[in-house]
């Protein structure tokens, strides 16, 4: 960007003589606000990595990482796997909640649904998908917890189970919406045929539709798990504040997110070695949720069947 | 593969069939229901709290005297900061992309890295706006640093919004401006813009709807639960409608939960009119369109 208005001697042609210097300053500005996005990723990288490592010096990546126990109380013990389980408890649950219920509704609006039907249902999961996640955890709480208790007495007051329900209904709408898409991809011509063989509508959707829109539709489910990893608010507020290495839903557990939100909020003093963990634990977040992203565009990529 | 001879394997494939069609129905029905129970809980459990004093009072150590009007005024801060913010500089970059860039390594590079920023946690951005903005840039726990995290937050989705725009528009329009002799920036400015907007306004209106209801990134810049005034500058503390939730909703006294649904009403009814103005929005541009 240090080059003069008007020198632009490298490539003398008519258009770019011409350029006023007004016109040079905008187009200068314009790409200096595209450049934001970039300059943002990578203030995120620097500033997760340096706080991160200054962590890593006083505090071993080894133990970090293998450690089985996460607490601030002295001594203190930073091993990372408690709160790791508590996403990974959250994760699968939303999971198992998301992943069939909106490849379900994604095969319902592009199979069966007639148009008038679908355009009632969109716009709800639309609705559904644009409530705050802060509703959601209230609704873990007031609702979800309630009913588990009622079936599950010793469900504890926070547990994981509540938060990964509802954090499996606020992704539904994004996997219905993406497999929708996928599916709907699909040229009629192949249901046809399915059809003309004497193929039942779930057959030609179960073996024909579905495998062809494969690759669309395991991009939907890993975006629906990176959104889970990385939601915060439903289970901070759901899921409860005890870091623990357990796989029983029922109890109460913390996230990696949970903890960020915790320690940002509590009385760790800046500098301080549990401040540093909010890094730590930051870039293992990011690096969770980029890699997912980065598999789910290349899945769409280089699995994409191509139709005419 | 199941081949078609004897009839109870034609009766079964049937029957099959029938299953599959009822759960895929079931799963669309579990959705729109879930829909209604959220908001019929928190009707149930906030009608009772909306008063005229709700919107007037500041929080309160009383559930029934709590109310919302610092956390209300905090939230129409905290959007009109980040329109202000987020507007010129996504506008900016989706023209630079679409009219400028030449295709090469450079757009597509930062087109990558647009759709990946997209797909980062929110509270990594509030792990970001807490050491740029508070620290390093000195803004201190304010309206502005929480307003400029959010900006950036919801930066992509304005861009590729913005995007959508104008590529929306016929190319030629360009065209026509270009060969009376209009520059490039004329061009853009008095033909492609004007046209694009209400495509733009509708994403943009979308976006900050995302940025009303979001809560992590500001609880990392220090937004707290208990403001009692409105903010009274762009670097005075402050609070918003999903803090004020949050913080009520964590409290141990059952009694602000009516606050709390209460609040979840009025960020919803706010969440709504943004809602139904993109769509109005979108409505009159397509009656205009040719």
């Amino acid at each position: 960007m240090s080059a003069v208005a008007g020198h632009s001697s490298q490539t003398p042609s008519l258009s770019q003589r011409k350029l006023r210097w007004g016109e040079w300053l905008l187009q200068k500005g314009i790409f200096l606000a595209a450049l934001v996005s970039v300059v943002t990723t990578a203030g995120i990288v620097y500033v997760l990595v340096t706080e991160a490592a200054t962590f890593f010096q006083h505090y071993s990546l080894f133990r970090f990482l293998f450690g089985t126990k996460w607490s601030s109380l002295a001594p203190p013990s930073y091993g990372v796997l408690p709160l790791l389980c508590g996403t990974l408890l959250v994760t699968v649950g939303a999971a198992i909640v998301a992943i069939p219920i909106g490849l379900g509704s994604a095969i319902f609006m592009s199979e069966y649904a007639t148009p008038r039907i679908r355009s009632i249902v969109k716009p709800v999961l639309e609705v559904l998908a644009g409530i705050p996640s802060i509703v959601y955890g209230f609704f873990a709480l007031t609702s979800v917890t309630p009913l588990l208790k009622h079936f599950l007495p010793q469900t504890q007051t926070f547990n994981a189970a509540s938060a990964a329900i509802v954090v499996g209904i606020m992704v539904l709408p994004m996997v219905a919406s993406l497999c929708d898409d996928a599916l709907r991809a699909v040229p009629n011509s192949l249901r046809y045929a399915g059809l003309a063989l004497g193929a039942t509508k779930f057959e030609v959707s179960a073996k024909v539709v579905v495998p062809a829109a494969l690759s669309g539709i395991f991009a939907s489910f890993v975006l629906a798990i990176s959104r889970a990893i990385g939601e915060t608010m439903a289970v901070a507020l759901a899921a409860g504040a005890t870091p623990k290495l357990t796989l029983n839903p029922l109890e109460s557990i913390q996230t990696m997110t949970a903890y960020i939100v915790q320690a940002a909020n509590g009385e760790a003093v800046q500098g301080s070695i549990e401040y540093r963990t909010i890094f730590a634990v930051g870039l293992l977040l990011f690096v969770f949720t980029f890699g997912l992203n980065v598999l789910s565009h290349r899945v769409l990529r280089k699995y994409r069947e191509v139709y005419e | 593969m199941s081949v078609l001879q004897t009839s109870p394997g034609v009766n079964r494939r049937r029957i099959a069939n029938r299953i599959f069609a009822l759960l895929c129905m079931m799963s669309v029905l579990f959705g729109i229901v879930l829909l209604f129970l959220i908001l019929k809980e928190v009707w149930d459990q906030g009608a009772s709290s909306i008063s005229h004093r709700f919107f007037t009072e500041p929080p309160s150590r009383f559930p029934e005297k709590a109310g919302v009007q610092s956390a209300l005024w905090g939230s129409v801060w905290i959007v009109g900061l980040v329109a202000l913010i987020s507007l010129p500089v996504g506008v900016a970059a989706a023209v630079y992309l679409e009219e400028y860039s030449r295709k090469g390594r450079l757009s597509t590079f930062i087109e990558l890295n647009i759709s990946n920023l997209a797909g980062v946690p929110s509270i990594v951005f509030g792990i970001l706006g807490m050491v740029v903005f508070v620290r390093v840039l000195a803004l201190g726990q304010s309206v502005l640093a929480g307003a400029m995290t959010m900006s950036l937050l919801v930066l992509p989705t304005v861009i590729i919004a913005a995007r959508e725009a104008i590529r929306a528009v016929p190319s030629s329009m360009r065209h026509a401006a270009l060969a009376l002799g209009a520059t490039k920036w004329q061009t853009v400015a008095s033909h492609v813009l004007p046209t694009a907007l209400p495509g733009i306004l509708t994403g943009v209106i979308l976006s900050l709807s995302r940025a009303i209801g979001e809560t992590a990134p500001l609880l990392m810049v220090g937004a707290a639960g208990y403001i009692a005034f409105p903010p009274s500058g762009p670097l005075s503390s402050f609070t918003v409608l999903p803090i004020q939730i949050f913080f009520w909703a964590d409290l141990p006294n059952p009694g602000y939960r009516g606050p709390a649904a209460a609040a979840i009403l009025v960020l919803l009814a706010v969440l709504l009119t943004m809602n139904a103005a993109a769509v109005i929005i979108r409505q009159r541009f397509q009656r205009y369109k040719p």
